[in-house]
């Protein structure tokens, strides 16, 4: 059994080695003499995709041992849902390559791939047994379906933020520029974040509280120091740093506080990141990048993000609302019931369904577009994240 | 109506933009689709003459316009978006923890969320999607999704239907993909025919003419996933009525047998037992995570059996049944009987049978019993009478008692935490005495008591928590879903692409259309002119 799980982890960090390769190949494509070498042939492109195939392979591994090791399919709780949606965005990233053999979708869709991969293995990862409510196989189907769903609404991102940075007028500071920035900024706070918990993971820190919560006095054990403390919540182990500040009262909810903390050292990292790289680039980090997407042609990046839109969104109205309701029908006897999960699977929906419209009858094209795009994948991740984190309702698998 | 006759003998309907046969536009109506504006035509509803674009009358005209406009329809989808994402922001009034110290809504929200919760609650957010202005919100949506779609499936039908594998040469020019080639031989032309059958598109021809199609049917597809949409909207509407949808919730307690609400007394259920199993903590697998967080359910399930009444009810007298059926009913696993369905939603651990008190002398350090007597909790008796001369009046009782304002009181009226008032009658002419007795309470009233009431034993049992559900309206959710889906992917999974090939003197032009997917059709074009001389065709877009 013990062995089945190494070789399940071993394969998962396989993966995430060979997506950061195959990140390298994508990259020098940049610099193929070749002409046309953002598309077709070009033999980095070729090595590159070989490898993603390779690692997305390992990933299956990864799945499949998980599986069997502890009896039911791994999705069923942050860790493993997580995972899963990198390995979907990883696959919904194969088949548009193949659709369009664009070499620089690779460059930007693997390391997004393994940001979620990287978040999701900060989260506790060991095997849990199924509550009564999650035993059904409609879990797997509905938990799938969304998943892979919005890994290919999440390529219409990608291809969106291409053209973003490809696009937009670096030479004078704009709106424009500073939105750009915090898209990109913020996806060095997830990196931020998984930085800074390894770093503390591996130290060993731990520092624990005591507080109240409803009336009764918990625990709760801290692996980042503690810049915001639970609520009048006091330390119990030594020689560690006491609170800067107590988080505030409103925070209610298992670990409030802690997850609040996590927040602020994520930020603060990703804010020294971006800050870093600043620094050295000297200029804004979409300017720097920007002379590197030359080749890529704007109406290709335009086309695969809305592809990427109609392709994923019949997949994620089956996974997300209709597999959803058979599920909760079958599980919790009503087949919608208004909980945050589902009302923010319906925001998702009727976002993308307000982007179909806007492109299709008011021809918001382009530039446009690619800022839907990016807003779409803002409330994936934020249901991916804050709403099982922060509201949490009957999904809560945090 | 003031008809338009082309050029090409083709009589439109007025507010014709392109001529349905021909494409030529029509002079005095380019404003419409802005085609006076740009170079490209636009091709959305292939120019034909929609109602919304014609007629402003009316207050007719004008409902219509304002319902059948996208704007309008992505503004409402907009707002429900918002509205939606605000009624998350706190729990809805049904999700107020059970453990909360107040679960009364008015008081909730601002204990636990402050002002914020407070406004949040006087503007009844906390019962969002049942407001009337979310309903409506929802209603509009509909009703501009009906009038949104009539409004332009017919014509685009019709303009369909019409066209004619002969075209303008303006409306050729003007298309997106277009090229023109000066010099062309028979053979050439034969071989573009050819390819284009070779890659399955729908060949027609008309004095060298063609028009080459593929994937018309999925133009329908908006309006398939449209009316997916509709079935899905009177089906939440249907849902509101009790005859259509019956949600009711039944405790029985294990041993017990009760009617079944909801099936006007029709329908009996019996528990014979409820079982609650939870992970073995030894399990290899699980220990870990075990140790972390406890105990975790592993299944919740009651051993139910259904009976039906037979006969005539006599008033008062006990009802006559016939089994119908017996089945485990588990969490993921209702059962199901007679439109009926049954489903494992709670339980309630330690609910309280029977206790059993004896009495003894206050002063008597041994607590030596002086007679007993037992309370069936289902169905207390008003007194009990003991051998030894002892008797006891039920004076209160309380089920599931709290002390609300400093009142006793009981929350519910299961036996969840039983408590009495007994009044002890002593043998002989002793003075009746007065004790309040509960679980873990045992107070004296005067605290001159000579006699002690003490709980010697009681009995507990499960009691399980069932949804009784009869729902004729999910049929039609179904029908809806999977119409929605067929639609969806019928215009998102295909597309509708069209070819024309135009002869001129020598040459030819070829121009091309898709409602998505140009990247696809240019490589058809592509393969369609490999091995010829015929120019590939430009993206205009690129030069808009
Ligand atoms: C949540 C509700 C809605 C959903 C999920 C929905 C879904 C869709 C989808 C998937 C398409 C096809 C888009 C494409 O091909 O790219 C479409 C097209 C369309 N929808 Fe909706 N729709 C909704 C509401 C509305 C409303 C309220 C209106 C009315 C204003 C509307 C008007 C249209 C029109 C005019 C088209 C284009 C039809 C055509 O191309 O012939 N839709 N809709």
């Amino acid at each position: 059994m013990d062995s089945l799980i190494d070789v399940s982890s071993t394969m998962l960090y396989t993966a995430f080695i060979l997506y950061l390769i195959a990140t390298f190949f994508f990259g020098a494509t940049i610099r193929d003499k070749n002409k046309s070498s953002t598309k077709g042939a070009g033999v980095s492109g070729k090595i590159g995709i070989t490898i993603t195939i390779i690692g997305f392979l390992a990933q299956i591994v990864y799945f499949i041992t998980r599986w069997m090791a502890s009896g039911h399919a791994p999705v069923s709780n942050l860790f493993e849902f997580m995972t899963f949606f990198g390995m979907a965005l990883v696959f919904a990233f194969i088949i548009l390559y193949f659709i369009y053999k664009l070499n620089i979708l690779g460059l930007f869709a693997l390391p997004v791939a393994m940001i979620v991969i990287a978040y999701a293995s900060m989260f506790p990862t060991e095997i849990a047994p199924l509550v009564p409510s999650l035993q059904s196989n409609w879990l797997y189907i509905h938990v799938t379906t969304v998943s892979l769903g919005e890994a290919i609404l999440s390529i219409s991102f990608v291809a969106g933020l291409i053209y973003l940075i490809r696009q937009i007028d670096q030479s004078v500071r704009s709106k424009r520029t500073t939105w750009l920035e915090i898209v990109l900024l913020s996806l060095f706070i997830f990196v931020g974040f998984s930085i800074i918990s390894t770093s503390f993971n591996l130290s060993g820190y731990s520092a624990e509280f005591e507080y109240s919560f409803n009336g009764e006095t918990v625990t709760t054990d801290y692996h980042l120091p503690p810049i915001a403390g639970p609520n009048e919540g006091e330390l119990l182990t030594g020689d560690r740093m006491n609170p800067l500040f107590d988080a505030p009262a409103w925070m209610k909810g298992v670990d409030a506080a802690r997850k609040f903390n996590t927040v602020i050292w994520s930020v603060l990292t990703g804010l020294v990141l971006y800050g870093l790289a600043r620094l050295i680039l000297r200029k804004r980090v979409g300017a720097a990048i920007q002379p590197f997407l030359r080749k890529a042609k704007p109406d290709m990046l335009d086309e695969i993000s809305y592809r990427a839109v109609a392709i994923g969104f019949p997949v994620f109205t089956l996974g997300g609302l209709i597999f959803a309701a058979i599920w909760a029908q079958l599980a919790w006897d009503r087949f919608w019931g208004w909980d945050p999960k589902e009302v923010w699977a319906l925001v998702t929906w009727l976002f993308y369904a307000a982007f179909l419209h806007l492109r299709l009858s008011r021809g918001w094209h382009g530039e446009k577009s690619a800022w839907l795009a990016v807003g779409g994948f803002a409330i994936i991740m934020f249901n991916l994240i804050a709403v099982n984190l922060v509201l949490a309702g009957l999904h809560s698998y945090a | 109506m003031n008809k338009i006759k082309c050029e090409c003998g083709h009589v439109n309907p007025e507010g014709t933009v392109l001529c349905e046969a021909c494409g030529k536009p029509v002079e005095g109506n380019q404003h419409i689709d802005g085609n006076d504006q740009r170079k490209l035509l636009n091709m959305r509803y292939d120019g034909s003459a929609r109602r919304s674009q014609t007629y402003n009358k009316s207050i007719i005209d004008k409902i219509w316009n304002f319902f059948s406009s996208v704007k309008v329809g992505v503004w409402l989808i907009v707002l429900a978006l918002a509205a939606s994402a605000i009624g998350t922001i706190f729990p809805q009034e049904q999700y107020i923890p059970a453990d909360a110290p107040s679960r009364d809504p008015s008081v909730f929200y601002e204990a636990q969320y402050g002002t914020l919760g407070q406004i949040y609650y006087q503007l009844g957010f906390h019962n969002l999607y049942e407001s009337w202005w979310y309903m409506l919100l929802i209603a509009l949506i509909g009703v501009s999704l009906v009038i949104c779609s009539i409004d332009r499936f017919v014509p685009l039908y019709k303009a369909l239907k019409m066209q004619k594998p002969k075209r303008h040469t303006t409306f050729l020019k003007r298309q997106r993909l277009f090229s023109e080639t000066e010099h062309v031989t028979a053979d050439e032309k034969d071989k573009l025919v050819s390819g284009l059958k070779k890659q399955r598109y729908k060949v027609r021809e008309e004095n060298g003419h063609v028009l080459a199609e593929k994937g018309r049917f999925s133009r329908w597809g908006p309006y398939v996933n449209h009316i997916g949409l509709i079935i899905v909207l009177i089906a939440a509407l249907l849902r509101m009525t009790p005859f259509m949808y019956l949600d009711e919730y039944v405790w029985v307690r294990e041993g017990e047998q009760t009617v079944i609400p909801g099936t006007e007394g029709e329908y009996y259920i019996k528990n014979k037992k409820f079982i609650l199993e939870t992970y073995d903590k030894n399990d290899e697998r699980f220990k870990e995570a075990i140790e972390m967080q406890g105990n975790v359910a592993k299944n919740y399930q009651t051993n139910a059996v259904i009976y039906k009444e037979k006969g005539e009810t006599v008033a008062g007298a006990d009802p006559e049944l016939e089994k119908v059926t017996e089945d485990k009913i588990r969490m993921n696993h209702p059962l199901k009987f007679a439109g009926y369905t049954l489903y494992q939603a709670g339980y309630q651990q330690n609910e309280f049978k029977s206790m059993t008190f004896k009495i003894h002398k206050t002063d008597d350090p041994d607590e030596a019993s002086l007679g007993s007597f037992t309370i069936d909790l289902t169905e207390p008796k008003d007194e009990y009478q003991l051998d030894n001369g002892f008797s006891v009046d039920v004076t209160q009782y309380y089920p599931d008692y709290e002390l609300e304002d400093e009142e006793p009181a009981s929350k519910t009226n299961f036996p969840r935490n039983p408590a009495f008032v007994l009044t002890v009658h002593p043998p002989g002419n002793e003075e009746p005495e007065m004790s309040f007795v509960g679980i873990g309470k045992n107070v004296d009233a005067t605290g001159e008591n000579d006699y002690k009431l003490g709980i010697e034993d009681f009995e507990t049992r499960y009691a399980s928590g069932l949804t009784v559900r009869r729902d004729y309206t999910l049929p039609l959710f179904i029908i809806g879903a999977v119409i929605f889906m067929i639609g969806v992917i019928q215009g998102m999974y295909w597309q509708h692409r069209r070819i024309w090939l135009h002869p001129t003197k020598e040459g030819i032009m070829v121009a091309g259309h898709t409602n998505k997917n140009w990247f696809g059709l240019k490589k058809d074009i592509e393969q369609v002119i490999a091995d010829t001389n015929v120019n590939m065709v430009d993206d205009q877009l690129d030069t808009d």
